[in-house]
Order: C-alpha cells, then sequence, then structure tokens
C-alpha cells in the first residue's frame, strides 16, 4: 500500500484496508521509533485560524523526525489580509515545502487546497467538515487500550448534532461491526443523514437521553463538550451546558474495562475525580496525536510504506 | 428560398401539444393553443411544473435569440401536472441534457425538424454535477473564493447530492442554480 503523495482530506476517502494500514504504522513506529526520517523534509503549518493541539502536534511530530516546519499560525499576519485567494497562498507554500498541513475556518478549504497543491496536504480541520488525523488518532486509542476495534460497544454523549469529532468516528468505526449508543437531548442528537448511513450499512445503533441507560453495555464511552459558540441564543446554551457529568457515581455502574474518551478541551463534563481511574483515556488519547501525525506525514512523503 | 411546410408534421404536432393543454373551464368555446409550434429546435415535455422555469435557467434562455415558450400547470397523465419549454433553434447537447435532469427527472427532451419529432431523449440524471447548482453551505468554500461547484449524485430519486468540498448533503428543495 503506497501512501505517497496521497492526501489526507476527509476520513470518508479511506476504506477499512487503508486506515488498518495507518494504524498498523503508528505502532511500528511507536515502537521503533527512526528518528532521522524526515531529515530535510519542510512541513508547511498554514493555520487560517487558531488551534492548539494540532498545530503544536504537527509541529513535535515533524521536529520528532528531524523535518522542518514553516507557515503561520494566524491568518492576520499574511497576504491573506491583502485579499490574497487560498489558492494563491497554497501555490505559494507549495514552492518552499515538501508537505502542507492546513486549518481553514471555511469547509472544504482543504480539498480545494488539495487540487491546488502537486505535494501532499493533510487537513487539519476544515470549518465543522472534517479533521482525519483527529478521527485517526481516535481510532488508534480505541485499537491500544481495547487491544482491538471490532465487535465494540461505543457510546457518544454530549453535542452529537454539531461535533465533527464524533460524526467522523462514527463513520470510521462503521467499518469494523460495531453497536453505537448515541447520548444525547433531542436537540443535541445525531443528524438523521448519520443514522440514514449506519442504517445502510447494516450497523446496530440505539438512542437515548439518559447517560446512565445503556451504561453496563458500553466498553468505550465518547464525551464531547458542549460547543458554546455554535449557539446563536446563550439561554440555549445555559439550557444544555452541564446536562451530562461522568463522575465517580457513573462509573459505579460501568464495566470495569470501559474507556472514556474525550477529543479535549473539557469544560465539567468529565470530572477530575475520573482521571486517577484506569477509565480515563483521554490524556493518552491527546499523546496518540503525536504518533499518528508522525506516521501520516512519514507515509505521505514517502518515507514509509 | 421558401420553405414547405409539411403539413401532417405539423398538424401532428399541434395535436400533441393541445393533448397537453388541461384548458381549464371545459364549458364555453373551444380554447385555442397557448403554445405554439415549432418548426426546428427541441421541445422539453414532461417537466414538473414548478421546474419547468429552472430549465429555463439552466439552458440559460433568458439570452437565447430564437423563440421560447414556457408553459406551466398542464396535465399530465404521468406526472399530475407538468411544464412544457419550447425553443426555436436550438439543440441541447448531451451536457445540458443532463442539467435538466437535476430538476426534471422525467423529463423527454423531442428534438424538432420541420414540425416532426426526429428523435426522443430521456434525460438521465449524471453522477457528477459541474458547475451548475450552487452550495446551500453558506460556509462552504464555493462560496467564499472563485472556484466552479461539483456535486456527487448520492440518490437520484429523490435527488440528493453531496458537495465534493464542504460534503454537506442537499435534497431536491434546497437545490439552487447558478
Amino acid at each position: 500500500m503506497d501512501f505517497k503523495n496521497r492526501d489526507i482530506i476527509s476520513i470518508n476517502d479511506f476504506s477499512k484496508e487503508e486506515l488498518l494500514h495507518i494504524l498498523k504504522v503508528v505502532r511500528q513506529l511507536e515502537q521503533k521509533p527512526k528518528s532521522s526520517l524526515l531529515n530535510g523534509k519542510i512541513l508547511a503549518a498554514l493555520f487560517f485560524e487558531p488551534s492548539t493541539r494540532t498545530r503544536l502536534s504537527f509541529t513535535s511530530a515533524m521536529e520528532q523526525l528531524s523535518g522542518k516546519v514553516i507557515g503561520f499560525s494566524n491568518a492576520n499576519t499574511t497576504s491573506i489580509q491583502k485579499g490574497e485567494s487560498l489558492w494563491d497562498t497554497i501555490k505559494m507554500a507549495e514552492q518552499y515545502s515538501d508537505a502542507i498541513v492546513i486549518r481553514h475556518p471555511l469547509e472544504g478549504s482543504a480539498r480545494l487546497a488539495a487540487e491546488a497543491a502537486s505535494i501532499p496536504v493533510i487537513n487539519g480541520g476544515d470549518g465543522s467538515n472534517q479533521h482525519p488525523t483527529q478521527t485517526m488518532l481516535d481510532l488508534y486509542t480505541i485499537q491500544k487500550t481495547k487491544g482491538k476495534l471490532d465487535g465494540l460497544h461505543i457510546g457518544f454523549v454530549g453535542d452529537l448534532k454539531y461535533g465533527r469529532t464524533v460524526h467522523s468516528l462514527v463513520i470510521a468505526l462503521a467499518h469494523f461491526n460495531p453497536t453505537f449508543y448515541f447520548i444525547a437531548p433531542d436537540d443535541l442528537q445525531i443528524p438523521e443523514s448519520y443514522l440514514d448511513e449506519l442504517f445502510q450499512k447494516r450497523v446496530k445503533y440505539h438512542k437515548t437521553s439518559d447517560l446512565g441507560r445503556f451504561s453496563r453495555e458500553l466498553d468505550v464511552l465518547y464525551v464531547t463538550r458542549i460547543q458554546k459558540e455554535r449557539f446563536p441564543d446563550p439561554l440555549e446554551y445555559e439550557k444544555f451546558k452541564g446536562i451530562y457529568r461522568v463522575d465517580e457515581a457513573f462509573l459505579q455502574g460501568v464495566k470495569k474495562e470501559l474507556k472514556i474518551m474525550h477529543p479535549l478541551p473539557r469544560i465539567d463534563e468529565i470530572d477530575k475525580s475520573v482521571d486517577s481511574t484506569s477509565h480515563a483515556a483521554y490524556f493518552g488519547q491527546a499523546a496518540n496525536g503525536i504518533p499518528v501525525r508522525k506516521a501520516l506525514l512519514a507515509l505521505v512523503l514517502g518515507k514509509i510504506k | 428560398m421558401t420553405r414547405k411546410k409539411p403539413k401532417k408534421s405539423k398538424a401532428r404536432e399541434r395535436i400533441k401539444a393541445k393533448k397537453a393543454v388541461p384548458s381549464a373551464p371545459k364549458e364555453g368555446a373551444k380554447r385555442e393553443l397557448n403554445i405554439s409550434a415549432i418548426d426546428e429546435g427541441t421541445v422539453i415535455d414532461h417537466i414538473p411544473t414548478d421546474a419547468a422555469f429552472k430549465v429555463v435557467e439552466i439552458l440559460d434562455l433568458e439570452n437565447h435569440k430564437g423563440v421560447v415558450s414556457i408553459a406551466t400547470n398542464l396535465q399530465s397523465k404521468s406526472i399530475g401536472r407538468k411544464g412544457i419549454v419550447k425553443v426555436g433553434g436550438k439543440s441541447l447537447t448531451q451536457n445540458e441534457v443532463n442539467k435538466i435532469a437535476i430538476v426534471a427527472p422525467d423529463a423527454t427532451v423531442n428534438i424538432i425538424k420541420n414540425y416532426d419529432v426526429r428523435e426522443k431523449i430521456k434525460v438521465k440524471t449524471p453522477d457528477v454535477i459541474d458547475n451548475v447548482v450552487k452550495c446551500s453551505n453558506p460556509v462552504c468554500i464555493t462560496n467564499n473564493e472563485q472556484v466552479a461547484t461539483k456535486f456527487y449524485v448520492v440518490k437520484k430519486d429523490p435527488l440528493k447530492i453531496k458537495c465534493h468540498y464542504c460534503e454537506r448533503s442537499m435534497g431536491k428543495d434546497d437545490i439552487e442554480i447558478i
């Protein structure tokens, strides 16, 4: 399987076999780090909107493999301010680098960037559309903590309507014969279009607004933040904030091996007391961002097959 | 040079058109045909009545120099109420025929020569729609930068399309022609 020059734009572009191959490379790189793998390679990190974790982990991944990073973390300091189009910015950046990672507030921007560039482009988040490297690190975390991906009972709780991490992960996990539990108030439930897709793929799922209802069934619980910025009306946000709380009381009724994940940052949806339990997988999940991004960079730059 | 019009054919096309006209109030004098026959051109029939003007838009007929006749709310056995668009002096390309399918999946395109229907083409919904439809997502890159739109047809009936860029799906009602 050759990923050289491949763009990483949407989780929908990857087959089950390709996802498993990527996860295999991540594991190999974790076991046998190759610190000079990307020596002489330059990554252009074009961050048109703020990001902490994604930008830092791409930078760290590149530098751990002896590559270099150029770019910007604020579009206000660039020619965009002078009215330069995204297309032209990408055409310029590809002259200076071997690969591009882009984060942009407009949906579809990463796909357009990939069409403009002849070098590989990695989507670091395009609005509320896709964030495929997050999905891959989520998959890797599940595989690593549960020892498998197949046949798991996976719950999603919180804002399932707007949360892109949930949408992409649901599509990726659908390859692995899961049973899903969507836990959210009606107004924040997963969109029907995803349920249609699951129905077509014969994936079993349950919908509920009660966090406790299926707690004994779960192998993994993926918790998301209720995103304040998504609510046009602050009163609406007040209605939903703090509605779900994963705490010690909740943990009384779960499987011993349940793993709790969260894309972070969290507000109050996971109590700090959970951090020290064997259920907490969210900090390890954040740490997995580095090996996953290292593997992806090495794959698209043709240094690993 | 004067062209001899074949009477039979002309009559045939008129009859077809007459059948299509509902002549809403039945009582009273015979109704005259309100959409005339054309000698050369294209008749697009079996358009859902609310999509007739969209067909005009898709084919950019506002700028067409020949005769354009549009009729809506005609009775149709197959689709209830229908629209017809007749375009004098224009043959459609396959691409134009495919575009019509986006708003009128059951339409038939009749090529008229000498008042006679020379060819009947059933429209076929394309798998990919290039630069015809506007994305309904305001934060899609195609609505913010000069980019030709591209959609994949996910489902043909009822039509559901997915933006190549922002990956949002759109139903028939959300479709806006560029």
